[in-house]
């Protein structure tokens, strides 16, 4: 039997079962149904807001917030504004002290799980098992009510240990430095010890690679930037000193007053997301490849020399994304300082939201400002990632 | 799939070799430049201890600073579990309010609507197990009595400490449910079989059904372990959908639906979880059509945890995506298959599969997330400690380190659990060695 040849030309079939008209049909009713979604809520929230009196905007952040932070210098009648910058900044201080500190642990605990010393893996696979498998939020409360304050004694039998600092169920109380009238041009002058340390580490890099003399540049940067503060400090006359708190009954003077809401709160994060940290090194670490162990042990490098020049850039490299989500985890879990009395974002929210501020704008404030947190990390992390990465091609 | 070399000519190469190693073997033991050491000496404990914790100086220093902290460690905790904790706080009436809070009974329900739930998923999970087996995937239903196998003797660890033996005999008995399902099952006629996937989703709806009473209101009653786990099973399963959907959407070729996934996953996922948590509790109203009265407090949470879970998920499926090879879907396209087909027939059953051991653990981590429904006023897990140690005969006397001490053994045992599961199946499932 004949079978009639299908027609060669190409005219595309009508549109209704063109392809790529119905691709753009589809795209554009899925736009169009998203945008009068959000448009459908916008209206709602516009709609009931009226209905509740609430004001529309964002003026509401120019009222004054009405109470005290404490810890800082903020009076109840600045604006909720204000106390967001304040709250922001004490989110700050969290993370600026948890990256770092879980950052180190966990290395410390990664490589502790890879020790030859089965005793020193098991301590290893004990801190990462047990921490890793109980929520952050209990073990913050674990912190609060059970190691710091039912652990401390009260103000009047504090610990002073050596007399530089005091423990007690009031407040954690550590020598810390007091400026005096010269302070800012010895930030200053610091500073500028630290670029020109930078130099110079450069400049040894340099004449490494030209002459292959050691360079040393941790070294030289350090004796620079030393040089440089301490002529700055006699020069401008003596500008910090240290203070050592002291107790005198109920009255703690001097030093810097570390509230126990902070203290377990950064602690607790920060030995949460080490085990998880702990976790990735460890995982990198075994991705590097064997050979590369094994080379440096031919070279008959120490275990520190091993780990420092060969296994860790290497396993850097491999860290990097998954470490930039842990630092972003521990950024959003600093939210849960609600929970022990902590000053930050979140717990401005909550005061303002109790105080009648418009629901829907002042949750909208929270998550932008949590927003450039995340941004800035991932921002962060993605340019360290391609620098890498194209050093290695 | 790492290719399979063929049998014999292998072996025969591998002769070969063995015979040439043994010719040498033997011309070195007749003519020996080294002494014949043997490369590894003999085994054994005393031999183990020697090498991981005596194997020189420094080991040994480490060995006996590490066991002494060691040692400390679980003196403090033996000493305090065994005498200085005071556990009436979780065992002399209490442990049924951590189980399922202290509102349940208000609701008119009992524990049997409880165990008749977990019964039928049971039969669900059996079902599924029996099917799979008898389509001779083995594999998948040993992973699945796996996965059950460690939770269970969490449960039946917690429940044994209760006064009655009851409890753990139903455990036991759900345990024997699911055999003889698993048993059966696998011997149902073909047309059953083939709806195993839409029965199993009708019982798990009965099963949330029977559990609530019929009035799915009911759950703003629930409290403890229960609404823990209804919290996040339901965040879970609702999520799925919603994860699938965006994870394909951005994966997909068009401009114009890929920045709408890009922009919901992104911004899910930069925001912390209490935050959405607050805009269910504060600001959900608001967003409902004026006049229309808003869900209860816990279904409102559960909505904006699915929508939290559902970045993540998607970023799992995406995960999963990415691992099917480019080759399946070129073949699908000389095939003919339509876009939509070569998605459900070809690429998603592959990506689904190799991001089940990822799915877990999410589930473990938004297990752990629910935690913060504490923050709204929900007296989940954590939160049920609250009314617990505001009774008279706790109040004031603290014994809050106990309570939040159990608390946190459960949470563990479970995530713990699941995450050693998880483990498993991925190695079973040689997810990335492929």
């Amino acid at each position: 039997m004949a079978v009639a040849a299908p027609p060669t030309t190409s005219a595309r079939p009508p549109f209704w079962r063109d392809a790529r008209v119905l691709r753009w049909a589809f795209q554009i009713v899925v736009l169009l149904a998203v945008l009068a979604l959000l448009y459908w809520l916008y209206n709602n929230v516009v709609t009931n807001l009226r209905a509740s009196r609430l004001p529309r905007g964002f003026g509401f952040l120019d009222q004054p917030y009405g109470s005290d932070i404490r810890g800082s210098a903020f009076r109840p009648a600045q604006p909720i504004r204000d106390a967001f910058v304040v709250g922001y900044f004490n989110t700050i201080r969290v993370i600026a002290v948890g990256i770092p500190a879980a950052t180190i642990i966990g290395i410390v605990v990664g490589i502790s799980r890879l020790s030859d010393n089965a005793l020193v893996r098991a301590f290893g696979t004990l801190y990462v098992e047990v921490l890793r498998n109980i929520p952050p939020l209990v073990w913050i409360f674990l912190t609060y009510f059970v190691i710091l304050t039912g652990n401390l004694p009260p103000i009047t039998e504090a610990l002073e240990p050596l007399g530089l600092a005091v423990f007690s169920n009031r407040g954690i109380y550590l020598p810390w430095f007091e400026g005096g009238p010269n302070l800012v041009p010895f930030l200053l002058t610091m500073g500028l010890g630290l670029g020109a340390g930078v130099v110079v580490a450069a400049w040894r890099t340099r004449v490494n690679e030209r002459t292959g003399q050691p360079h040393r540049r941790v070294l030289w940067l350090l004796v620079t930037f030393a040089i440089i503060a301490a002529a700055g400090y006699f020069i401008f006359g003596g500008p910090v000193a240290g203070t050592i708190p002291g107790r005198e009954g109920r009255l703690i003077q001097g030093g810097i007053e570390v509230n126990l809401s902070y203290a377990a709160l950064t602690f607790a994060l920060l030995m949460y997301t080490a085990s998880h940290i702990a976790e990735i090194v460890r995982g990198a670490i075994l991705a590097v490849h064997k050979g590369q162990n094994e080379a440096a042990n031919a070279l008959a490098l120490t275990t520190f020399q091993r780990y420092r020049f060969v296994i860790l850039p290497q396993a850097f490299r491999i860290m990097i994304p998954p470490l930039a989500s842990q630092y972003l985890n521990i950024t959003k879990n600093s939210s849960l300082a609600v929970v022990v009395g902590y000053y930050e974002i979140t717990r401005v929210y909550q005061t303002v939201t109790n105080n009648a501020a418009p629901p829907p704008q002042a949750i909208i404030v929270l998550m932008a400002l949590y927003l450039t947190f995340s941004l800035g990390i991932s921002l962060i992390a993605n340019i360290i990632n391609r620098r890498l990465q194209l050093e290695t091609r | 799939m790492s290719q399979q070399t063929p049998e014999s000519p292998a072996s025969a190469d591998n002769d070969q070799v063995r015979t040439a190693l043994e010719q040498d073997a033997v011309a070195a033991r007749n003519h020996p430049i080294i002494p014949d050491i043997p490369l590894r000496p003999a085994g054994g404990f005393k031999h183990w201890v020697k090498q991981n914790l005596f194997g020189s100086v420094k080991d040994t220093v480490l060995t006996v600073v590490f066991g002494a902290i060691l040692a400390y460690l679980l003196y403090r905790t033996a000493v305090y579990v065994l005498i200085s904790g005071r556990w009436e706080v979780v065992f002399d009436g209490p442990l049924l309010v951590y189980m399922i809070g202290n509102r349940f009974f208000q609701t008119g329900l009992t524990l049997a609507h409880i165990w008749a739930a977990i019964y039928i998923l049971v039969v669900v999970a059996g079902l599924i197990a029996g099917v799979s087996r008898s389509h001779g995937n083995v594999t998948s239903a040993r992973t699945a009595l796996k996965i059950m196998a460690a939770p269970i003797i969490g449960v039946v660890a917690v429940l044994s400490m209760t006064r009655t033996i009851t409890p753990t005999l139903l455990v036991l008995a759900g345990v024997a449910l699911f055999f003889a399902v698993r048993w059966a099952s696998a011997r149902l006629p073909q047309a059953v079989l083939r709806r195993a996937g839409l029965i199993s989703m009708a019982l798990t709806v009965v099963a949330f059904l029977v559990l609530t009473g019929g009035q799915p209101r009911n759950i703003d009653r629930f409290g403890g372990l229960l609404l823990t786990v209804v919290v996040s099973a339901g965040g879970i399963v609702l999520s799925f959908p919603i994860g699938v959907i965006m994870a394909l959407a951005r994966r997909s070729s068009m401009p114009l639906i890929r920045p709408i996934a890009v922009a919901y996953i992104e911004l899910i996922r930069g925001v912390p979880l209490i935050t959405l948590l607050f805009m269910g509790r504060f600001a959900f109203g608001f967003f409902m059509p004026a006049g229309t009265r808003a869900p209860g407090v816990i279904t409102r949470a559960i909505i904006m945890i699915t929508l939290f879970t559902g970045a993540y998920v998607a970023e799992v499926v995406r995960g999963g995506l990415q691992s099917v090879p480019k080759g399946q879907t070129e073949a699908a396209h000389a095939l003919g298959l339509s876009q939509l087909k070569l998605t459900r027939l070809i690429v998603l059953p592959q990506a689904l599969r190799n991001s089940i051991p990822a799915l877990i653990g999410q589930f473990i981590s938004l297990l752990k997330d629910t935690s913060l429904l504490v923050v709204i006023g929900l007296q989940e897990l954590l939160g049920v400690t609250e009314p617990i140690l505001a009774q008279q005969r706790f109040r004031f006397q603290g014994y809050q380190p106990e309570a939040l001490a159990f608390v946190c053994l459960i949470f563990w045992v479970i995530c713990f659990s699941m995450s050693r599961a998880s483990q498993r199946l991925e190695t079973r499932l040689g997810v990335g060695t492929r």
